[in-house]
């Protein structure tokens, strides 16, 4: 039986703590042990930005990062978005624009777009193209979900004036 | 040695379902007892919005708002039977699978509603808002709710219904191999600008604009969305995509995503969507099957572009700058050489 090692962790917003295998990836600890599926396993080789989370802020792919090395992070999925029942705007502008189809790609795709918009309110098209690049949708074509960001983006709050 | 431009053209006729042993789909419907209409199905959404198609369609038929609808496609053992989610033909045959359910359904519900208000059920009229009333009385109504409540609680009936939809076997004539292998058909037409550099093979496509006749939009930002993600996969398809480059020859397949290459955000063309409707006689309230072929005219239209650009025809898929470059050599090359 391979090691368990303790791994505490800040998981939107909540302490938690699981014993995780040693060298089990962030990916298969969070889906498996803290029970947030919502980042999907594509390919598990960092090829297809489907199980993104934003760790201490920045922009990770879960597949590639080990879980033990995650202790003591902060951890941000797309399961934590909504705030009670109310979708964040991203969530939001992603149904409202039809931008999901089978929806394997969409919790990665609001992530990516997650980091961008907390350190650009204001992208250019050309900027979220740029931070959609890692992530693949086979379903829609990427145009639906490029005008779901810049509707989201349009909509928030934090919009520079 | 340029940029050349070409723009071509292609249509497609495209069969709703398909022709083996027949092409069967059940459904069955019952309502709760406070008048929700649950629809059980073995039929499965994969992303292309079967449930949200079908509780549409189980509610207009019925009566109520689709919000009272729930799509139960929960277990293919347990479940009417359904041939499945392919051929373009779920909104099809499984589609008028509901509407026959919906209806025996529907029958039921508007017999109990005439017997507690004391009217011939054939009087009655629904008002889509989850109300039935005497036809030019509407004052003379109950709610669906309280109409399920006494078929549940006082009557004794069970609103619900079954249903089935089946495309027979066509079989070929033998004199002459004519057949009807389907019903319906949906079209399309595409025409695609592309820019051919015919110093490295590489294509950009800069435009494509398709006419998809489906039948009729049950759904139209579905159909758009379904319509828009084929477009870019048929270019995918024409130029990208495959796990065999060198076919028959196994070598050089991609191994996964870096090397299995598709168009990314950043490589799209513009493109245009324009949605006819021409319903089909036998399609529930019209629609047809809009889902593959939407995917299927990009491809030789492209190839068509391609040779309008630089002369040159590729009956090979994916179209990459290999195959362009090697027939270009193979045409410039003197004859006999
Ligand atoms: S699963 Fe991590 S990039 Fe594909
Ligand atoms: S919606 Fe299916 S992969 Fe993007």
């Amino acid at each position: 039986m391979a090691k368990k090692v303790p791994v505490q962790v800040t998981l939107n917003g909540e302490e938690r703590a699981e014993f995780v295998e040693s060298g089990a990836t962030l990916l298969n600890a969070l889906r498996g042990r803290f029970g947030d599926t919502s980042p999907k396993g594509g390919c598990h080789q960092g090829t297809c930005g489907a199980c993104s989370v934003i760790i201490d802020g920045e922009l990770k792919l879960s597949c590639l990062t080990l879980a033990e090395a995650c202790d003591g992070a902060e951890i941000v999925t797309t399961a934590g978005l909504a705030t009670n029942s109310a979708m964040h705007p991203l969530q939001r502008a992603f149904a409202e624009g039809f931008a999901a189809q089978c929806g394997f790609c969409t919790p990665g795709m609001i992530m990516a777009a997650k980091a961008l918009l907390d350190q650009k309110p204001d992208p250019t098209r050309e900027d979220v193209i740029e931070a959609l690049s890692g992530n693949i949708c086979r379903c829609t074509g990427y145009e639906p979900i490029i005008q779901a960001v810049l509707a989201a983006a349009a909509a928030s709050p934090h919009k520079a004036a | 040695m340029a940029i050349r431009r070409g723009r071509g053209v292609a249509a497609v006729n495209y069969p709703t379902g398909m022709n083996l042993g027949g092409d069967p789909s059940q459904a069955l419907v019952h309502s709760t007892p406070t008048g929700n209409f649950m629809v059980t199905l073995s039929s499965v959404d994969l992303g292309q919005g079967l449930k949200q198609i079908m509780a549409q369609i189980c509610a207009e038929t019925i009566g109520v708002p689709a919000e009272l609808v729930t799509i139960d496609t929960g277990d293919t053992d347990t479940g009417p039977h359904c041939m499945g989610t392919f051929a373009s033909r779920g909104t099809h045959r499984i589609g008028n699978a509901v509407i026959q359910a919906a209806t025996e359904a529907r029958q039921v519900m508007l017999e109990v509603a005439a017997e507690e208000l004391e009217v011939n059920a054939s009087d009655l009229e629904t008002d889509g808002t989850g109300n039935i009333h005497v036809k030019g009385a509407p004052q003379k109504a109950i709610s669906i709710f309280d109409t399920a409540l006494a078929a549940h609680f006082k009557r004794g009936r069970s609103i619900s219904g079954r249903g089935m939809f089946l495309v027979p076997r066509s079989y070929p004539e033998v004199e002459t191999g004519a057949m009807k292998p389907a019903t319906c058909y949906a079209h399309a037409c595409t025409v695609v600008e592309v820019d051919v550099d015919d110093e490295t093979g590489e294509v950009t496509v800069v435009s494509v604009k398709n006419v998809f006749e489906i039948g009729r939009a049950l759904n139209p930002r579905m159909v758009e969305q379904q319509l828009v993600g084929g477009s870019w996969m048929g270019l995918s398809h024409a130029l990208y995509e495959t796990t065999e480059p060198y076919y028959p020859n196994r070598e050089h397949g991609g191994t996964d995503f870096n090397q299995y290459l598709m168009p990314g955000p950043g490589d799209l063309a513009e493109t245009e969507i324009i949605v006819l409707e021409r319903p089909a006689a036998d399609g529930p309230y019209g629609a047809k099957g809009p889902g593959e072929m939407c995917a299927n005219p990009q491809i030789p239209a492209v190839a068509n572009a391609i040779f309008d650009a630089v002369g040159v025809r590729i009956d090979h898929l994916p179209i990459t700058p290999e195959r362009i470059l090697r027939a270009l050599r193979a045409q410039a090359a003197p004859a006999g050489a």
